[in-house]
């Protein structure tokens, strides 16, 4: 219950603020703007309404670039990690790549991307995918060879082979690291796919957001934004329950 | 890379026999040990280490800690290759195949804990690819005789620190292996625990003979399990004396270890183990 009812009550009093700030224009003046682009949480829920299916149209376009993106930087992540573990060659060829990737600028990579793959759902996979990728195959690279050596030790005199100390040690005592990076990756993948859709705005909550602050639609822009955060609450929330389902021995 | 396919049959028999007590026992194996010497780098581990055991002998390895007495039980079962000198299990020097003749039974019990007691004890024989149904039958017959009955599915967290060893035992048993490798299995226990499970592996060592190699701090918990013990200096490790234990001993533990004559030996053991830590 107190899980709950904690961030709930503060949101309620964070928006509480922000309403009686808007409406009264101690926030406009605070900012120095003008009053109308400045959103109050009453106008951001009445236009979550009156725009719901373009809304929920763009959103769609979002969760889906972030779910493919995101699956395909999991199957990647987790197959580079093991291959890493499992090969010193393979580590030393590419963890240096992989920690220099984290470091290309996504703000400058996109619109490159947008030149090389074209409008659409391509050069945004390509972003998810990257960011995404880098706490997955950390974390997980890291529980793998966290495991006890002893318990290697005992494995192999109780004739496993290096498969069956991969699947029956290394990779369940790997799989909370494993998902302490998916969780964090995917909070990043819907950052992720909004920059994507920022330099191709096409569709997508990402595009929507960019048009309407063209536009000074801001109440509709802070809408997309909360949708956003629920779909990362959301997301994450089902990973960690994933979690909780998978990792009972802690 | 592993020379065990003879392995599967073994442990049918192996299964066959510890379901009906009386019947005969699997294969035993014994261990030689020739001009041994062991350094990680600058360090020397062990100076020089002779030793002979017989098939179904039980040894006890006895020294200080940090004396390299873990390390001469990873280099009988062939997780670690000597620096010099020979080491054979059942007149077989490879290491593979040394490998594929013990079982390793770790100081700390470190059954998985995504796993419950019962796969953690089939561990061996899943390895061996046989299906999990099946291995679980197998290990299951072995619980109840293990006063373990009822906590099959349960999961080491909820175990008691004396399940949890025996349940690391029985995995180790079930391998089949004809030498056991036990590297202070009961260090963890309290003193009480500690005493019954040592009660309770000498009364399974005598039902189920095996070739063993107990490493211990304990002089007096080596003497009770083992036939003989070596007494090892401290780093690098050499034999200071090999003594045997009184012979027969009683059953009961505390008659056993009160007994005079094995009273003595204890003094002689402590002894040399003093003089060697010097």
């Amino acid at each position: 219950m107190r899980r709950w009812l904690l961030p709930t009550l503060f949101l309620a009093i964070l928006i509480g603020a922000w309403q009686l700030a808007a409406s009264s224009g101690a926030l406009a003046d605070l900012l120095n703007l003008e009053s109308f682009v400045v959103a109050s949480p009453l106008e951001i829920a009445e236009s979550l309404w009156q725009s719901r299916s373009l809304l929920a149209e763009n959103a769609w376009v979002t969760l889906k670039e972030v779910l493919i993106g995101y699956g395909c930087a999991l199957v990647a992540g987790v197959s580079f990690a093991i291959a890493m573990h499992l090969s010193e060659t393979v580590r030393l060829t590419f963890q240096p790549l992989i920690i220099a990737s984290q470091t290309i600028p996504i703000v400058v990579l996109a619109p490159i991307l947008v030149i090389g793959f074209g409008f659409g759902i391509g050069p945004i996979l390509v972003i998810i995918g990257l960011v995404c990728f880098f706490p997955i195959t950390v974390n997980t690279l890291d529980g793998l060879s966290s495991v006890d050596p002893e318990a290697i030790k005992m494995m192999r005199t109780l004739d496993a082979s290096r498969g069956q100390i991969l699947r029956r040690v290394e990779i369940p005592s790997a799989s909370p690291y494993f998902f302490s990076g998916a969780k964090i990756a995917v909070a990043i993948a819907v950052i992720g796919a909004v920059l994507g859709e920022l330099a191709a705005p096409d569709s997508g909550l990402g595009a929507l957001i960019f048009r309407d602050m063209n536009q000074l639609e801001t109440a509709r822009a802070f809408a997309a934004v909360a949708i956003l955060s629920a779909m990362a609450i959301l997301l994450y929330a089902i990973l960690a329950l994933a979690e909780r389902r998978i990792v009972t021995w802690r | 890379m592993r020379q065990d396919t003879k392995m599967p049959a073994e442990t049918e028999e192996f299964a066959g026999s510890i379901a009906s007590p009386a019947s005969a026992v699997g294969a035993g194996a014994s261990v030689s040990i020739r001009d041994l010497g062991h350094s990680y780098g600058e360090l020397t581990t062990i100076a020089r280490l002779d030793l002979e055991l017989p098939a179904h002998g039980v040894l006890g390895l006895v020294g200080p800690s940090g004396c390299g007495k873990s390390t001469v039980l990873e280099l009988i079962a062939g997780l670690q290759e000597p620096s010099r000198g020979e080491v054979e299990v059942a007149g077989a020097a490879g290491a593979p195949e040394r490998l594929a003749h013990c079982a390793l039974m770790p100081q700390r019990d470190l059954l998985l804990p995504w796993l419950s007691a019962i796969d953690n004890a089939a561990l061996a024989l899943r390895n061996r690819g046989v299906r999990r149904s099946e291995a679980r039958d197998r290990a299951a017959r072995l619980f109840e005789r293990f006063g373990l009955a009822g906590f099959e599915r349960a999961r080491p967290s909820e175990l008691s620190g004396g399940m949890r060893q025996r349940v690391a035992f029985l995995r180790t048993l079930i391998a089949g292996k004809p030498v056991l490798a036990l590297d202070e299995p009961f260090a963890s226990l309290d003193a009480i625990t500690r005493a019954e499970m040592q009660q309770w592996l000498a009364t399974t060592l005598s039902a189920d003979p095996r070739t063993a190699i107990l490493v211990s701090h304990d002089v007096e918990e080596a003497l009770y399990l083992c036939d003989s013990v070596v007494v090892l200096s401290s780093r690098p490790a050499r034999t200071i004396t090999r003594l045997s234990s009184p012979a027969p001993r009683a059953a009961d533990r505390d008659e056993a270890v009160t007994d005079p004559a094995f009273v003595t030996v204890r003094e002689h053991a402590m002894q040399a183990l003093r003089g060697g830590s010097e």
